[in-house]
């Protein structure tokens, strides 16, 4: 099993990277050069932004440079829940991982104790994923897609604590 | 909207990253057969239209030393779930804030609220502080905290028919 410390931050991130992460979680230029772009921006050379950018992937710090895509514009998706007994848990997660349409999952401390996204290019596609979990789980998942998304995602701010830095 | 053709392809490109390169979108252009000025045309009327939330560098909260969430939901009267979702969603520490369905008698919540701190007391800090601000504190909510992250990665809207995706994260990772 992996555990947290195999993820763990192994050297201390560079001003650059800091930078890199707190005020580019937005606006990425959409010109042919972006990176370039930034380190203009920066004062730094192109080589050294995709340098720190590649080192901050490889450490996991970083999923991607890309795209965050609003629910239910391209394909559908929905938050769905699952009360597992506590000694089926890890065998409840494998099955339901495996499934690529799921892309997070997470234990949580209540009754419904296993959250999940499933993201689907339809609703056939995404019912087909639920009724196919609950007969291969036994246990009968809650599906509560989003009706209204209230938030307007620019990122999130991150904090350079002695723990971090 | 179901995405079809070179549209389709795009957004599976765009979706799983830019590549890490000068000129990323040419890149993306080669393999999909489009133009650069194309790419770029099409990422920015997603953008516009609203199907991209953001284009920049997605963190990952957990491996930055943000260890604790918790998914926080309230029963809130209909009438005011609006007003509570777009106060809610001022504070910079909420990271998704969404209505969803109630489903009863087994979940009564209706309003659900992601929030990430460094710990636990960090988090309930921030909860306590929205809570105070927009007058919630005695409307009937819990806080989910997270345990286990058993997978988390991007989402993917379309598959290619050979996506390796689902090998990743098949091991459950203590938080």
């Amino acid at each position: 099993m992996q555990k947290e410390s195999s993820n763990t931050i192994k050297k201390p991130l560079s001003d650059l990277q800091k930078k890199l992460l707190n005020d580019f979680q937005h606006g990425l230029p959409l010109t042919p050069t972006p990176y370039l772009d930034i380190a203009k921006e920066l004062g730094v050379t192109e080589d050294e932004v995709l340098n720190a950018l590649t080192e901050l992937q490889e450490s996991k710090m970083v999923s991607r440079v890309g795209a965050v895509f609003r629910p239910n514009r391209i394909g559908v998706s929905t938050l769905a829940a699952m009360s597992v007994p506590s000694e089926r848990i890890n065998e409840v997660a494998a099955i339901v991982n495996a499934y690529p349409q799921v892309n997070h999952n997470y234990e949580r401390e209540h009754v419904f104790n296993m959250w999940f996204v499933i993201t689907a290019s339809d609703n056939d596609q995404l019912d087909s994923v639920l009724k196919d979990m609950e007969l291969k789980t036994g246990l009968s998942p809650m599906s509560l897609p989003m009706v209204e998304d209230y938030h307007i995602d620019l990122g999130f701010p991150l904090q350079w604590g002695e723990e971090s830095a | 909207m179901i995405p079809q053709g070179q549209e389709r392809a795009l957004i599976a490109e765009i979706q799983k990253g830019l590549p890490l390169v000068s000129h990323p979108y040419a890149a993306i252009a080669d393999r999909i057969g489009m133009s650069e000025s194309q790419v770029i045309q099409k990422v920015n009327d997603l953008q516009d239209g609203g199907a991209i939330k953001r284009m920049g560098v997605v963190v990952r909260h957990h491996e930055l030393g943000y260890r604790s969430n918790a998914m926080v939901v309230w029963d809130a009267p209909d009438a005011q779930i609006k007003e509570l979702g777009s106060c809610f969603s001022q504070f910079e520490f909420i990271t998704l804030c969404y209505q969803r369905p109630r489903r009863l008698p087994q979940w009564r919540y209706n309003l659900f609220c992601m929030i990430h701190g460094q710990d636990r007391e960090s988090v309930l800090d921030n909860l306590q502080q929205m809570s105070q601000a927009c007058d919630v504190e005695a409307l009937p909510h819990e806080v989910l905290f997270s345990c286990r992250r058993f997978k988390q990665r991007g989402a993917l809207y379309v598959y290619d028919a050979d996506s390796k995706q689902s090998q990743q994260s098949k091991e459950p990772i203590e938080l």
